[in-house]
């Protein structure tokens, strides 16, 4: 029982950890059809923006500045980079994001140093909300998951009940249509990638406390980042908020499960060696790949996600 | 930092070519990572061996013969490091030391034998001052390599020894990274448990994989349903950060034994949350005891900025000129067998380096991360403080090696 | 094909050869040696690559998988000829690589070649991910963080090469990247090769005239990861180690910047990018911490100003020389070439003292001249040179040429 409760807490907010991550990435693949791989590396300067800013301001105003910060930049990096290889296609795009993760690491190496920055929960919220089977459970972990799901709900009411949300759905199916109808597309491509990133960068502010704010942060994330996107459907929303809650619990869940292939052999009747190499390897000890197996999975026999639109 | 300006790097061509006849300067070789993920680890010990350098060079050098470190950037990356111990060799050196990475010290162990069954007429001698993994000195011990870090299996031993004194910690619980290492700190802790306290209890044995967990507390409450009293982890870096920051935050009050909560950037990251909770077993840290080194440990800070933390490398670099005396020479083979069995007087006592398989031996230190220390290390204030002292011959352990020496 | 036309076809093959055999004694160094037996392998590998991206126009964040275990393959393989129970010479190890990197494109591909575009992208980098993580978890089969490594001068010699000091592994090494190189060229000129181009450039025409894209993406995804294991298999012996970190993602996207930084439009793009790359990972490392910097830099500017890489400077050099107009683009060029040089160098001084005030070292030393990141002169001076160079790259070009032109300013 009380393994089952914490495990489902525990994947709840690693779900909602995620989904504030890709949240800023199907936003932006939905309008412009650009997987952006640099995306983590947004969440990573959110961190240290947010970082260096709560030493001086606080930590409330940097949860404020932080993301406006970072969509500027990623407005900036829009309109005088990604712009200009817009005209040779998507995988040109693809590979400009790619360089420029690269190059951001490298940066943020070079501003705040390779070695993680004291970047922690801020006093404010740092303390037990509630106490459970003996184990206490963080203020700063419900806040996040408050924030994360103010995030679906605002991005959610945006998308469906705004004028500009209608412009990005109609996008989603019919993208050349929404340029004949004399929208400004290159304007409102800035506008959602500057969005976009600075959901990232907002993600950033409170990932970093609760995690490890370091220059491999993003490199470490990137990936798990474009499971959710792809396992979602790429430029869902809704799916990308229910793969994120799923891979979280998929993957927390496994953890709590000390059951090898051999013991599952052992159930149909098999005897295999329960230490050898590949089959003492118990689903606890693979967890975290799982999500990788979800994506080729998905990939492979449901490209268009769980409630994709398009296929790419 | 300048490694080598393009000038410097001509002069030295056209010095060889000239004849490489200048016998004045020993040059050593430091491969080790200098950009990259790793590049301040690899940083500081660059800058320790530097300041050794100095000192031994204003003490007399080796037999007069002052010594120039070359640094090498190998990426933490074999492949790269072999190239890099080519142009190491090109350069005319033969000693080189390294420390960051069990994979990369395997990779040189392995290279530097080949190329001197290959090239019997330039052999080339590795010292390495961190990398732990125990079959260095047991199954594929070497002639042409020493090592002067306690292995992970001598440490593992030490922290047993501790457990042992410690009725209240009946329920171990053993964690750590999918990988070799992680691997060989399990597989240690189960092995000289069992030996020395078959009475406690392993409640847990896990292991997860390198680097891909975001959010340990699926972890931690698995440890907390153990009911565990203790727990072994051989993690290092973010793995071993995320665990303690997790721990902390579901209030997981158990010591955890590290062997790397003091690497460089984790009492960072960590902060106040492994206050009291994190301890690590070393050979030496800042508070160990009163020994009159603060004032070469403040000589080294106020140069480098940054904290003195390889007492090995002192030692490293100590007993090479001590060798260098008693051979008479600075000819790789000819001080390895003064090496051998060289026995040393230290602060922390005598340390002795084994012949019979090029391990040394020193005593070890069992410490706690406090706010309650003399010198805090990264400047966040806190510092670890001594438990408990190993004496180094209770770190010794059985070897496997059999040593094939030239003849 | 008349007989000078395929004689000029051969000329570079010519002399590519001549460059193989005197390099030797060009550079006669370990280090030279060393650096170059890297490139060896890399330039294979990026031609690896291309042929999936740039004649196949898939993009791949996994190709390190069958340099991986083709490199293990051939590893094994040393292992048993080391133990006397197999009697294979080790030059022909790559040939192992070559047929692991098959079974595994074979394996892997079938499953992924179903799909084209950013989903292929997507499944390559998922099971980049899982491979490498496994790569860690199976210590029998790679030998956990220390990997395995062996002996090469077992078994049999072939050409008379015992392959111990690293000058005569220079001619294995050369060996393989001609013949694979030239094997891959010779594939571009198939039928397949063509259809992989047309399947490139538009996947339904392909289908329209009869052939079906993803078969064609299958066999060109099998082939090239024949050739990447190639690789690993060279690798193998070079170094004779291999570590579970070949599968890792930064390998995956080291020979995706090699391939486009030399060029994915032309065939021998990647062998400049590879040749550049490892020169400046192992040799620029010594003089500055920034490489990594620089490479990102060269990444960037080549996406967003010269898709075509430097192969296709040169080509755009060689289309002028051919149209006789040489002289005309002439005065342009080179004040284009001399601002990019005047912003680089800019730039390079600015990374420098960036790099130095950071890590508190030592000044920069530039042609002897020591530039202190403590004074105001050296930083002014990049600023200056960034600011020539960007307005001789951007506003100074026209109008210099219509003033060369004779024309009105």
């Amino acid at each position: 029982m009380e393994v089952i409760v914490f495990s489902a807490l525990n994947g709840l907010l690693y779900g909602l950890l995620l989904f504030m991550l890709s949240s800023g990435l199907t936003l932006i693949f939905s309008m412009m059809g650009v997987l952006n791989f640099a995306h983590a590396s947004f969440y990573m300067i959110g961190a240290y923006v947010a970082f260096t800013l709560s030493s001086g301001i606080g930590f409330w105003p940097a949860l404020f500045l932080a993301p406006v910060i970072v969509g500027l930049i990623g407005a900036l990096v829009e309109r005088y980079g990604l712009r200009k290889v817009h005209s040779h296609g998507h995988v040109a795009e693809l590979l400009f994001t790619f360089g420029l993760a690269y190059l951001i690491e490298e940066a943020v190496k070079l501003i705040w140093g390779k070695l993680p920055v004291p970047y922690g929960v801020p006093d404010s919220l740092d303390w037990a909300i509630f106490t459970l089977f003996d184990t206490t459970y963080p203020a700063f972990r419900v806040f996040m998951m408050v924030v994360a799901s103010l995030m679906f709900v605002g991005l959610w009411l945006l998308l469906k009940k705004t004028r500009a949300g209608l412009m990005i759905q109609a996008a989603l199916t019919h993208p050349q249509m929404v340029g004949h109808l004399g929208h400004n597309v290159p304007l409102i491509f800035m506008l959602v990638f500057g969005i976009g990133c600075g959901l990232a960068g907002l993600a950033g502010v409170i990932g970093g406390a609760l995690l490890v704010t370091e220059p491999a942060m993003a490199f470490t994330l990137g990936p798990i980042v474009f499971v959710v996107v792809v396992v979602g459907g790429m430029g869902s929303l809704t799916g990308a908020f229910v793969a994120s809650l799923l891979i979280g619990l998929l993957q927390t869940f496994a953890i709590a499960v000390d059951a090898s292939l051999a013991d599952l052999a052992a159930l149909i009747g098999f005897q295999v060696d329960p230490k050898g190499e590949l089959t003492g390897i118990t689903l606890a000890q693979i967890a975290p790949m799982l999500p990788f197996i979800l994506l080729v999975l998905i990939l492979i026999f449901r490209p268009r996600g769980l409630m994709g639109a398009r296929e790419s | 930092m300048l490694k080598r300006s393009l000038l410097a790097a001509v002069a030295v061509g056209t010095l060889m070519a000239a004849g490489a006849a200048q016998a004045d300067t020993v040059k050593i070789g430091y491969i080790d990572p200098l950009s990259g993920a790793f590049a301040n680890v690899g940083d500081s010990g660059k800058r320790h061996f530097e300041f050794f350098a100095e000192k031994i060079n204003a003490n007399g050098g080796l037999n007069g013969d002052m010594i120039e470190i070359v640094a090498f950037d190998n990426k933490i990356n074999p492949k790269e490091s072999l190239i890099q111990l080519q142009k190491a060799i090109d350069e005319g050196i033969s000693i080189v030391v390294q420390g960051n990475g069990s994979s990369i010290a395997s990779a040189i162990i392995d290279a530097v034998n080949k190329h001197n069954r290959r090239n019997p007429d330039e052999p080339v001698l590795f010292l390495n001052y961190a990398a732990v993994d125990p079959a260095f000195t047991n199954d594929r011990c070497s002639f042409w390599h020493f090592r002067f870090d306690a292995d992970a299996d001598m440490k593992m031993e030490a922290l047993t020894d501790w457990l042992a004194t410690r009725e209240d910690l009946g329920k171990v619980y053993i964690i750590g990274q999918d990988y070799s290492f992680g691997k060989a700190v399990q597989a240690a802790a189960n092995r000289m448990l069992a030996a020395k306290s078959p009475e406690k209890e392993i409640v847990g044995d896990e292991l997860h994989p390198l680097g891909k967990v975001k959010d340990f507390s699926p972890y931690i409450a698995k440890i907390k349903a153990s009911d565990a009293d203790v727990v072994i982890t051989g993690n290092w870096g973010t793995d071993m950060t995320l665990l303690v920051k997790a721990a902390s935050d579901a209030g997981l009050d158990v010591p955890i034994l590290t062997y790397y909560g003091g690497g460089l950037g984790t009492p960072t990251a960590m902060g106040d949350t492994a206050l009291g909770r994190v301890m690590q077993i070393t050979e030496w840290h800042e508070n160990v005891e009163d020994l009159g080194l603060e004032p070469l440990m403040d000589e080294f800070e106020a140069e480098h900025e940054i904290d003195f933390y390889y007492y090995r490398v002192r030692n490293l670099m100590n007993m090479l000129q001590k060798a260098a005396e008693k051979a008479g020479s600075v000819e790789p083979a000819a001080l390895a067998h003064a090496l051998e069995g060289m026995e040393h007087e230290t602060e922390v006592g005598t340390i002795t380096m084994r012949a019979d398989n090029h391990q040394l031996i020193q005593p070890l230190y069992l410490s706690t991360f406090s706010d309650d220390v003399a010198r805090d290390v990264e400047n966040t204030g806190y510092g670890f403080k001594t438990d408990y002292r190993i004496e180094g011959p209770a770190t010794s352990t059985e070897t496997s090696c059999e040593m094939k020496r030239p003849s | 094909m008349t007989n000078t036309s395929s004689l000029r076809a051969l000329l570079p093959w010519l002399a590519a050869l001549l460059l193989l055999a005197l390099l030797p004694s060009i550079f006669p160094s370990r280090t030279a040696f060393s650096v170059m037996n890297a490139i060896g392998i890399q330039l294979v590998f990026a031609l690896s690559y291309n042929m999936l991206l740039g004649q196949g126009g898939m993009l791949s964040f996994g190709h390190a998988v069958y340099f991986g275990l083709g490199g293990y393959g051939a590893m094994h393989v040393m292992g048993l000829i080391e133990a006397g129970s197999l009697d294979f010479p080790v030059f022909g190890l790559p040939l192992v690589g070559f047929a692991v990197g098959l079974i595994a494109g074979a394996v892997i591909g079938w499953p992924s070649c179903r799909r084209s575009g950013v989903p292929f992208a997507m499944i390559s980098l998922g099971i980049g991910e899982l491979v490498a993580a496994a790569g860690f978890m199976f210590v029998s089969l790679f030998g956990g963080e220390e990997g395995i490594s062996g002996d090469r001068m077992v078994g049999p010699e072939t050409f008379g090469l015992s392959l111990g000091p690293i000058g005569e592994v220079y001619w294995f090494i050369a060996f393989w990247a001609f013949v694979a190189t030239f094997a891959m060229w010779a594939f571009t000129k198939t039928p397949l090769g063509r259809l992989s181009n047309a399947v490139r450039d538009n996947d339904q025409r392909a289908q329209y005239i009869g052939f079906d894209p993803q078969r064609v993406r299958y066999l060109v995804f099998i082939i090239s990861g024949g050739f990447a294991g190639l690789a690993g298999g060279m690798s193998a012996v070079n170094y004779e180690i291999l570590t579970p970190e070949t599968f890792s993602a930064l390998v995956s996207g080291a020979v995706l910047i090699m391939a486009f930084i030399g060029g994915i439009g032309t065939f021998y793009g990647p062998i400049l990018g590879a040749t550049l790359i490892v020169i400046m990972q192992s040799l620029l490392s010594d003089y500055t911490e920034a490489w990594q910097f620089y490479i990102g830099i060269l990444f960037m500017v080549i996406v967003m100003f010269a898709p075509g890489g430097l192969a296709g400077l040169v080509e755009r050099v060689r289309l002028a020389i051919k149209r006789r107009e040489l002289l005309e683009v002439a005065p342009g060029w080179a004040l284009g070439v001399g601002s990019a040089m005047a912003m680089t160098l800019g730039m390079i001084i600015l990374v420098e003292l960036v790099f130095r005030w950071r890590e508190r070292s030592d000044p920069m030393e530039l042609l002897g001249v020591a530039l202190n990141h403590g004074e105001v002169f050296p930083w002014l001076l990049a600023v200056v040179l960034l600011a020539l160079g960007t307005y001789g790259l951007r506003g100074a070009p026209q109008r210099w040429g219509r003033l060369l032109r004779g024309e009105a300013p």
